[in-house]
């Protein structure tokens, strides 16, 4: 009897959180110059427009440098910091770590701000730097847990192991930690660019005309003249989200049987 | 000349925690030597600074006359063992054999060779392309003992290795590895809680308590003839009676044991007529009905006899003296209840300061 409660509590919840998702979908195949149903007919006029419209092209073009850049950048500090919290010789490495995390939690609004009051001081501001710095400072805390753990589950005495055989420091991280941990570089990076591809927030903040990205176009052609292009839109960024996450998943896979063989 | 390898006086701390205590330590070349103690007692911590994962505190290390402590692992030529094998998962089995030799930027030909020459030589050349996890815990040993010999270091260095093996496959690399030894003349320092592996595999033991060295001696002598308590504790099974010494004449002391009993035991060092010491009599060296001539006979009872397949434990009481024999098997027609004589050679008992 609960146990039964609890299933159907559960599909519920589900549908609850992927109905708006499957509710917008249809409507990128419509016909119509509405965002409704019923659908009239269905064609690719919408999907068409999305790949010629020079706005929606450029916005394209722009969340894939900027995701782009932004996880290269995220990436490659994410594991640096994950590195160097690892082996406790730093002081005050909770608090470090706590540091790392917070535009987790911080609201992108107040980081918005403060980005764009920054970004203008150094003169960034409207670049497309500037947008990618701020975007992996949001993306960083996604490559320190995942990077993170990875490192947790190399047993140290491997990596004496490797010393001992003549290794030094550089060639350790090279040969033994890095393909050791690289399930966890890989997966930080997922999650770093599927954050920056669905940044609007920040991005309303520190990008100027020429930075807009596929999710801030989205939300202004929402305000501005909605059509059906933004489901094609939607519909553009859920399959590329689901590939990622799938590739996300997919990768922990493969390590967590990988640690099982080795536990066992 | 210093020896091959020489501790002098290193200590190691953490923090307010000494480890190892001011620890003077001499091996040969060629030698075999195992550090013995209870978890705890500092000898990983000796390893792992002879290994060049821990500077010691205070004192020095020695290699072949050269200063060592101060060097990085990469620079110290030493083969290292782990506990838990550490083999690189990522890397086949031929990849892990090869990964010192190509620190050593030996030529790729000649790396094919000597890796398969070595895996040959532990009979395992025909799983050269699969992963660690892919192994049996014997073949994994195996695989990290021939990663660390591969190279040719001056020394190898064990910690626990066989810890994690069961009995029958810890009992076979026992041999395995001294017929190693032997056959290639390595030195070896060899790191176990477990003193029946100390006593068949080495040279010389090491027995350590609290970042000491208790004892330092082959395996014979240690077992023999343990200078403290604790060594006689700690190796083997013994019987351990508070006894008060009597008399001492060259280096022989009459004790008396309680009960009424008295006994003749080789004496350790710095023990004086009148002080109770510790009486420390291996149950294997307790004859029972019959004292030879010049041997100590006690009148004991017989109170319990349990079957242990090779060899009966047998329990023998007087008040309340007591003692543990351990005999092949009952001869005659003794009893539980039945008296009995139970004798032991002087030389084969000691007494150690409490």
């Amino acid at each position: 009897m609960f146990r039964a409660l609890q299933t159907t509590f559960g599909i519920a919840v589900v549908i609850f959180l992927l109905m708006p998702i499957f509710a917008i979908l249809p409507l990128a195949f419509t016909s119509s110059v509405f965002l409704n149903y019923p659908i009239p007919a269905y064609s690719m006029r919408w999907m068409h427009e999305l790949t010629t419209a020079e706005v929606w092209r450029t916005s394209i073009v722009n969340s894939l440098i900027i995701g782009g850049g932004a996880t290269v950048l995220a990436t490659v500090l994410g594991t640096l910091a994950s590195l160097g919290m690892r082996k406790g010789a730093l002081p005050m490495v909770g608090l470090l770590r706590t540091v790392f995390l917070l535009p987790m939690v911080v609201p992108a609004v107040v980081l918005g701000v403060g980005m764009q009051i920054f970004l203008v001081r150094i003169g960034l501001a409207s670049t497309y730097l500037g947008v990618i710095v701020a975007h992996a400072v949001l993306c960083i805390p996604f490559v320190i847990v995942s990077v993170s753990a990875a490192l947790q589950g190399i047993d140290p005495s491997i990596e004496r192991a490797a010393s001992s055989l003549g290794a030094r420091p550089v060639t350790v991280f090279r040969r033994v930690t890095l393909p050791l941990a690289l399930p966890g570089v890989v997966s930080g990076a997922i999650f770093a660019f599927a954050t920056s591809l669905d940044e609007v927030v920040l991005t309303l903040f520190v990008a100027g005309p020429n930075q807009r990205t596929l999710a801030r176009q989205m939300f202004s052609s929402i305000r501005e003249n909605i059509n059906p292009t933004v489901a094609a839109a939607a519909l553009l960024l859920i399959v590329g989200t689901l590939c990622l996450g799938g590739l996300g998943a997919l990768l922990r896979w493969r390590q967590g049987r990988k640690t099982a063989a080795a536990v066992a | 000349m210093r020896p091959f390898i020489q501790f002098e006086s290193v200590s190691k701390a953490f923090g307010s925690l000494t480890v190892v205590n001011a620890l003077d330590l001499a091996i040969k070349k060629g030698e075999f030597v195992s550090l013995l103690g209870p978890s705890g007692s500092g000898k990983t911590t000796i390893l792992m600074m002879l290994a060049g994962f821990e500077r010691p505190t205070q004192g020095a290390i020695y290699l072949d006359g050269k200063r060592i402590d101060h060097l990085p692992p990469y620079r110290r030529q030493m083969g290292v063992v782990f506990q838990n094998y550490a083999l690189f998962p990522h890397m086949t089995v031929a990849e892990n054999v090869a990964f010192p030799l190509q620190m050593q930027r030996v030529p790729r030909a000649e790396i094919t060779r000597r890796v398969e020459r070595a895996l040959d030589m532990v009979k395992l050349e025909q799983l050269k392309d699969r992963r660690p996890s892919q192994l049996s815990g014997g073949q994994q040993q195996r695989i990290a003992l021939t990663r660390a010999l591969v190279f040719e270091p001056s020394v190898i260095l064990m910690d626990e290795p066989l810890g994690a093996l069961d009995k029958q496959l810890r009992e076979h690399m026992q041999l395995e590895i001294r017929e190693l030894h032997k056959r290639l003349g390595l030195t070896i320092v060899f790191v176990t809680h477990d003193q029946s592996e100390a006593l068949t595999m080495s040279d010389r033991i090491a027995v350590f308590n609290a970042g000491r060295i208790e004892q330092i001696d082959n395996p014979q002598v240690i077992y023999d003839t343990p200078r403290t308590r604790f060594v006689a504790e700690f190796i083997g099974e013994t019987n351990l009676i508070e006894a008060k010494i009597a008399s001492i004449d060259n280096r022989i002391a009459r004790l008396s044991l309680g009960a009424g009993l008295s006994a003749h035991a080789h004496a350790a060092d710095g023990l004086s007529a009148g002080q109770t010491a510790s009486f420390s009599l291996r149950p294997e060296r307790i004859r029972l009905g019959m004292a030879p001539e010049g041997s100590n006979a006690l009148d004991m009872t017989i109170t319990d006899c349990i079957y242990h397949g090779d060899h009966m434990r047998v329990q023998l009481t007087r008040d309340d003296f007591s003692l543990v024999a351990r005999c092949e098997r009952l001869a005659g027609n003794w009893t539980v209840g039945a008296p009995v004589v139970a004798s032991f050679d002087p030389s084969d008992c000691t007494v150690l300061a409490q």
